[in-house]
């Protein structure tokens, strides 16, 4: 990996080259943060319960992007899109056949990562902006058609009512309950993507993002890998999908939009491209940030009585929010959050002295 | 067979509106390489400008569409200084991701000043409707497609015949070498930002004034992308067929086969598009030197 120890510390053997958790402070650290966070339904109220299984759901998603343009360098502006293929795949999986959701949600991750295979094979010919179009292209016929010619299975615009999931006679119907199945999930996906940057496919993408003329005179097989990247992606989108379908038992086309696609991007910019832990940041720091609109539209509302209702106020502060992020951390912190974090801990390691 | 001609006729018409946005997709694309994904909500902006000063404040006709077409270009001018301009020297990906940004930006503000409602502008063009056997040529079409074209020849003639347009295609062609020559690239990028806000009002009035003032009129505008890349991203001809184009077939497929085609059908033409000649009709061909 291409973080550099501090003076001093060394490696002794491949194995400890290679960790992720290094020693025992980070095992220490890393067993007490699962255990408070496994913790959390106990400690917080529903609502908080409510936004960790949201921010969760977003960081799977977020996270996919994250391999797919941060590591390979492919704009995809259609995850959203395949969220809503692995949600519908699941809903109807449940719905019609009354499958179980440890068999519906690889389903509804296998069938978002065709969909998404299926929009990634332009890659062959195309690249950077124009790939761009393509998923653009995606995110309008995707739930177009699954509003019109799919109709007699999703329901179309009306909503396509899920099950609560369920293990033997265990109904998971509590943001509590979710939880145990929509983190653990989180913890494990972002595990995968941080393991997946540091194997020889994470290089190769990172090859070809880097350039992908030279990683192809390297005996890079770049549409292979860009394939790979667009299956991966859309594996991760559709997990995010079947989790999203049975959060809100409720799905519509109209909840997998453009905007959102902006938005996960948006997240992904925040938090630091390229970076496993910078895609965490960014959808907890931007997810937080619109929960906390709503109140402060409640709070401009009273200020001023008359001006706007609190939707309608709320629906106008959230894209404003969302395009700020977007442009100021583009122009004044291109490396995003996860930049500072590594500025503070390096600054933390290296006190009493600024080098 | 009347149908068939029918929908060939409004599918064309409107399609000059769509010609219209995708010109000044191109011309940004043209002289900076910076495709702008904001274009549909200054559409939007334009709309609702025209919508505040002629209905709202109750200004002349006139002067509405003046100050439109002014207050819409320095909202182009605005975000090419904030947020444009700081991400020159940065890689090209960013600078399309900021106009997302902008996307969004502009879309809230909106949101914010005019909210959700949709309103309708006070009818303003004259004439009625003209048959020619059993078609129909709508009044407000026509007046669409005459103004888009109208404006299309009138850019044109500027970018051929007068010192500025000169300047703007010396820019399009080579920052570095025009800037030897003594142009001010920084300029024309505000120059053609301005241009842009102007085509963008013009679009924005003909849309609402057929489909009404709402945020909607954003979405419809979409369909200017599909056009830029049929006809070729820097090509002022393509982006006029690729508009008609996408016009005729969504009105085709969307009267003929079923009606949700007609906003599909334009994404479906790009995935085609992109497989088969993604430089589109009349775009350059991208060489990959080593």
């Amino acid at each position: 990996m291409a973080t550099y120890r501090p003076c001093g510390t060394r490696n002794f053997s491949y194995k400890q080259d290679m960790a992720i958790i290094r020693n025992p402070f980070n095992w220490a650290a890393l067993a007490i943060g699962l255990l408070l966070l496994f913790l959390s339904p106990l400690l917080f109220s529903g609502v908080v319960i409510n936004l960790m299984n949201f921010v969760g759901i977003t960081i799977i998603a977020v996270q996919g992007l994250n391999l797919l343009t941060g590591y390979c360098g492919q704009i995809s502006l259609g995850q959203s899109a395949f969220m809503g293929v692995g949600a519908y795949i699941v809903g109807i999986l449940a719905t019609r056949y009354n499958m179980n959701f440890l068999l519906a949600l690889p389903c509804g991750a296998l069938g978002a990562g065709l969909v998404g295979l299926l929009f990634g094979t332009p890659s062959v010919r195309i690249k950077g902006f124009y790939l761009a179009m393509a998923t653009l292209a995606a995110q309008f016929i995707i739930p177009a058609l699954i509003a019109n010619p799919l109709e007699p299975i999703t329901n179309g615009s009306e909503s396509l009512r899920v099950p609560a999931p369920q293990i033997g006679e265990f109904l998971f119907n509590t943001p509590q309950r979710l939880f145990y199945i929509i983190i653990p999930l989180t913890v494990l996906l972002v595990f995968f993507a941080e393991s997946l940057s540091r194997t020889g496919i994470g290089r190769a993408f990172v090859a070809i993002r880097d350039d992908d003329l030279a990683a192809e005179v390297m005996g890079i097989n770049v549409f292979r890998y860009k394939l790979t990247a667009f299956f991966i992606c859309s594996v991760y989108a559709g997990v995010a999908g079947g989790l999203w379908a049975y959060w809100l038992r409720s799905i519509n086309p109209d909840h997998f939009t453009l905007t959102e696609s902006i938005w996960y991007f948006g997240m992904l910019i925040a938090g630091g491209m390229g970076s496993v832990t910078g895609a965490v940041f960014g959808v907890i720091f931007l997810r937080i940030l619109e929960h906390f609109l709503l109140d402060f539209s409640l709070f401009l509302t009273c200020l001023f009585p008359g001006f706007a209702s609190t939707t309608g106020l709320q629906q106008a502060l959230t894209p404003i929010v969302y395009g700020l992020v977007i442009v100021l951390f583009l122009v004044f912190e291109p490396r995003g959050l996860n930049h500072r974090w590594e500025i503070i801990k390096a600054s933390w390691r290296l006190r009493p002295f600024a080098y | 067979m009347d149908a068939v001609l029918q929908f060939t006729v409004n599918g064309i018409l409107i399609g000059g509106v769509y010609s219209l946005i995708a010109l000044g997709i191109v011309l940004i694309y043209k002289s900076s390489r910076v495709f702008n994904f904001a274009a549909g909500e200054m559409v939007m902006f334009g709309a609702f400008f025209m919508w505040t000063l002629l209905d709202y404040l109750g200004l002349p006709l006139i002067a509405s569409l003046l100050l439109t077409m002014f207050f819409t270009g320095v909202v182009g001018l605005i975000m090419e200084r904030l947020a444009i301009h700081p991400l020159i020297g940065q890689p090209l990906l960013s600078a399309i991701l900021v106009t997302l940004g902008l996307a969004d930006i502009l879309r809230g503000v909106a949101m914010l000043f005019w909210g959700g409602a949709s309103e309708r502008l006070s009818e303003f063009l004259p004439g009625k409707a003209i048959f020619i056997g059993n078609i129909v040529f709508p009044m407000d079409l026509l007046w669409c497609f005459g103004i888009s074209i109208t404006i299309f020849g009138a850019l044109f003639l500027f970018y051929q015949k007068t010192a500025v347009g000169l300047a703007m295609r010396a820019v399009a062609e080579d920052h570095q070498v025009a800037q030897a020559r003594g142009i001010s690239v920084g300029k024309i990028f505000a120059i053609v930002w301005f241009i842009t806000g102007i085509i963008a009002a013009t679009g924005g009035i003909l849309l609402s004034y057929r489909i009404g003032v709402t945020q909607f009129i954003s979405l419809i505008s979409l369909k200017a992308f599909p056009a830029v890349l049929l006809g070729g991203l820097e090509s002022i001809g393509g982006a006029l067929l690729g508009g008609l184009l996408v016009g005729l077939l969504e009105n085709l497929t969307g009267g003929l086969i079923a009606p949700w085609l007609m906003e599909t059908t334009p994404y479906i033409v790009l995935i085609f598009v992109l497989l088969i000649r993604p430089d589109g009709l009349f775009g350059l061909k991208r060489i990959e030197r080593i």
